[in-house]
């Protein structure tokens, strides 16, 4: 019935692509996500006119989605047994992808990607299934004028905060009255944010949203002395008044730092070029370490193959070509991605050394660390959000986690261990 | 075809035919699926098997017990009184996360009293779904009588022969016809906790003596603010419905009433609602169902929170088989869901029944 589905659709494919394709080139389909980003598009279309020119063999195809959907539709085409040749993929999914079935191993040339920045590499079960043109990395976002007038010290990679420093800097900035909240981290953007954003504190503080030896529990990493301490200074965040709640307006999330309501944000290098753009002397400084190194999540958008795949080798003829240092500057310059490998940084506007967002080339090489690669990571970021919203409204820490730790193990079993 | 659409019977089919088809289709077959699937260990998606699990998934939704906390005792016995004079008792995980009770591990606590110097706990298998269950309820309890009469003060207020009175049914009917997101979406602008447009109205008109709230991020005034905003938005839609039963009670009977004298209250209530009767009873079981199915405002509005305030059963339902890939447990919801609303609506039925 699938193949009889799949053979329809190909047919249907080629009667409606074949009088403008050449008729030699063998189609291939792709999913990407970025639909509605016309920047993105163009540059996407670009790689792909690029690599169809190039060869004789393949033509691709695209089909663009809006963000928001886009996994949902994928999920939805995998069960219906549609998938296109080609998709990408978030790179904390991947692993959910991989073991569901929906994607093979991706099969390249290895030596193209030995520069990689690590959070670009989708490695599952010990294979290489997805991979990514660029990486995403979050700063301590503020201006010098701040810390100037606050009299903070600048922190660096080799040295940054500890958390009596980013605390003390928070109730300087909260002491001056200067502004209407002194830390925001960005609670208005509900979804992959949180934990993406959120569980490299809780990794700093020694805590972890699975225990990444077996990942076959929480128990303990979430809701032991680490994540409890944790937890008590997150709420304290709310508590205390330096940060705002859950129910912090979208708009002020967007636009807070550059119109000084807040002293300090958590945000990422994708809203870098607004901020530079407002204030010359806006700073991207390393997250705080609190007590166990600085952290930053690591993982952006990555491409792979789905399963179904009748022609693997054209979907990594693509792949590969796409890994061109040409098009990782593209990406970057076009919107501000951080570029996977130092010659494409080189090449750009902002990474490039010296350049006004080549901090965060650092940071993403220094501090990252992916989300906990497993396929129960889909449940488990659903699970941390809510504790991590619930916690910043006043709940009890303690029963919180535990809770948390209860439906993570729950899940986990569930799915019979998730394959590990 | 001529001929055969003669036989009144089979004409009768052939127009009910692609209703039943489509209610069939989209609305039995699913509901057959989700109680089979609400027995099974179903996942959105995985490579493991489906297995049959019984009633399972039943138990961790509905699971409730009750603990008893003793009070913590210094060493000479006393009980342990803290700052505020209130007794110290032992963290609750004292005894769900003990080994010595595994019949009680995962379940967390939901509310308390205090029994002489003992606290006893509720505890349930899923916290969440109890109060969705509760706010869900509530919603019901505050929407339907409050939506079903300001819609029927409406019908009877725009069932005049006015010069401009279709101005009025189009402004009252206004958001019914507007999408439930975007209606959402603007009411969240209008709630929002600092600048929003109703903490400004508040305050101007109180000579700045109001103090802004957080209408959504607070736990007490969250659940109310979706209330107001939801009776609002559907309130013409049921104002139409009583408008066509007030257009169908005879001009004879408001002649004979006037004749015999009767005050505007007495022909209200001795005219008009006892012919608006089947329409009470429609609109009271329309509004009831639509406000189990709260779901498109806490989505867009508090995704349940600040904490669990807002959950609703559809949100859970929702969250848990599509966001949480359980699709057992989404259906499992979806079947209690449903032997509620039927519940409801048959003692509705009978409670409205022809006496």
């Amino acid at each position: 019935m699938r193949m009889m589905k799949l053979t329809a659709g190909a047919l249907v494919a080629y009667a409606a692509l074949g009088g403008t394709a050449a008729m030699a080139q063998t189609e291939l389909t792709m999913w990407y996500h970025g639909a509605g980003n016309e920047v993105e598009l163009t540059l996407i279309n670009q790689l792909i006119d690029d690599f169809n020119a190039s060869q004789s063999d393949w033509s691709v195809s695209i089909e663009s989605f809006p963000q928001e959907s886009y996994n949902d539709s994928v999920v939805a085409a995998a069960l219906a047994g549609n998938l296109p040749d080609i998709i990408d993929v978030d790179g904390p999914v991947m692993p959910n992808w991989a073991w569901s079935g929906y994607m093979q191993p991706l099969t390249i040339d290895e030596s193209l990607i030995e520069d990689f920045l690590p959070g670009t590499k989708g490695i599952w079960d010990g294979q290489l299934y997805s991979i990514g043109l660029w990486d995403a990395a979050v700063a301590l976002v503020t201006r010098q004028s701040t810390l100037d007038a606050l009299g903070l010290r600048t922190p660096t990679l080799e040295e940054p905060w500890n958390l009596e420093e980013f605390m003390a800097a928070l109730e300087a900035a909260k002491a001056s009255g200067d502004y209407e909240y002194a830390f925001d981290p960005g609670m208005a953007w509900t979804g992959e944010w949180y934990p993406y954003a959120f569980s490299p504190f809780l990794q700093s503080f020694g805590g972890d949203l699975v225990d990444r030896s077996t990942y076959q529990s929480a128990d303990g990493v979430l809701n032991g002395e680490a994540a409890i301490a944790f937890g008590e200074w997150w709420q304290s965040l709310f508590a205390e008044g330096y940060a705002p709640g859950t129910s912090q307006d979208p708009a002020d999330r967007d636009t807070g730092l550059i119109d000084g309501k807040y002293a300090f944000s958590w945000n990422g290098n994708w809203a870098a070029l607004g901020a530079l753009a407002a204030h010359e002397d806006t700073l991207f400084l390393p997250a705080p370490d609190f007590g166990n190194g600085s952290v930053i999540g690591a993982a952006s958008w990555q491409f792979g193959i789905s399963s179904t795949s009748e022609h693997p080798e054209g979907a990594a003829a693509f792949i590969e070509f796409a890994l061109q240092d040409e098009y990782l500057a593209a990406f970057s310059n076009g919107i501000g991605l951080i570029p996977a490998t130092p010659s494409a940084a080189a090449m750009t506007e902002n990474y490039a050394e010296g350049g006004a967002m080549s901090v965060f080339f650092d940071l993403s090489a220094e501090q990252a660390l992916v989300r906990p690669v497993t396929p129960g990571y889909v449940v488990a970021a659903k699970v941390f959000e809510k504790a991590l919203a619930d916690i910043a409204n006043g709940a009890d820490v303690i029963d919180t986690l535990d809770a948390a730790v209860d439906e993570i193990d729950a899940d986990i079993e569930s799915n019979s261990g998730y394959g590990h | 075809m001529a001929s055969s659409l003669k036989n009144p019977d089979r004409t009768g089919w052939a127009f009910a035919l692609p209703g039943t088809v489509l209610i069939l289709t989209f609305i039995v077959i699913p509901f057959f699926f989700a109680f089979a699937l609400s027995m099974t260990n179903q996942r959105l998606i995985s490579p493991n098997p489906t297995e049959y699990v019984g009633l399972k998934n039943y138990r961790d939704l509905l699971g409730l017990a009750v603990v008893t906390l003793e009070p913590e005792r210094d060493d000479s016995g006393a009980v342990v009184i803290d700052d505020d004079g209130e007794i110290v008792y032992p963290r609750l995980r004292t005894i769900t996360r003990s080994d010595d009770y595994p019949q009680y591990r995962g379940m967390r606590e939901w509310f308390r009293w205090q029994s002489g110097e003992d606290a006893r706990i509720v505890i349930a298998s899923d916290v969440v779904f109890m109060k969705a269950l509760v706010n869900t309820l509530l919603f019901v309890l505050v929407v339907a009588p409050v939506q079903g009469g300001l819609a029927l003060v409406l019908a009877l207020l725009i069932n005049q022969r006015l010069r401009g009175i279709n101005i009025f049914r189009t402004i009252y009917f206004m958001p019914v016809v507007v999408s439930i997101v975007v209606v959402s979406l603007l009411w969240r602008f209008i709630y929002d906790g600092s600048d929003g447009l109703l903490n400004n109205v508040l305050s101007w008109i109180t000579f700045g003596a109001f103090q802004p709230v957080d209408w959504l991020g607070n736990t007490e005034t969250a659940l109310g603010a979706i209330m107001a905003m939801s009776i609002w938005q559907a309130v013409g839609f049921h104002m139409v419905i009583w408008l066509s039963g007030l257009q169908t009670i005879s001009p004879t009977l408001y002649e004979a009433a006037a004749i015999e004298g009767a005050s505007k209250w007495q022909t209200f209530r001795y005219v008009t609602w006892p012919g608006l009767r089947h329409t009470a009873v429609l609109v009271l079981i329309v509004i009831t169902m639509q406000a189990f199915a709260l779901f498109a405002q806490i989505d867009v509005m508090t995704s349940g929170g600040p904490l669990d305030s807002t959950q609703t059963v559809v949100f859970q339902a929702v969250e848990r088989g599509y966001g949480k890939q359980d699709i057992s447990g989404g259906s499992t919801i979806s079947v209690i869901l449903f032997v509620i609303v039927l519940t409801i609506s048959l003692i509705q039925r009978y409670l409205t029944r022809e006496k």
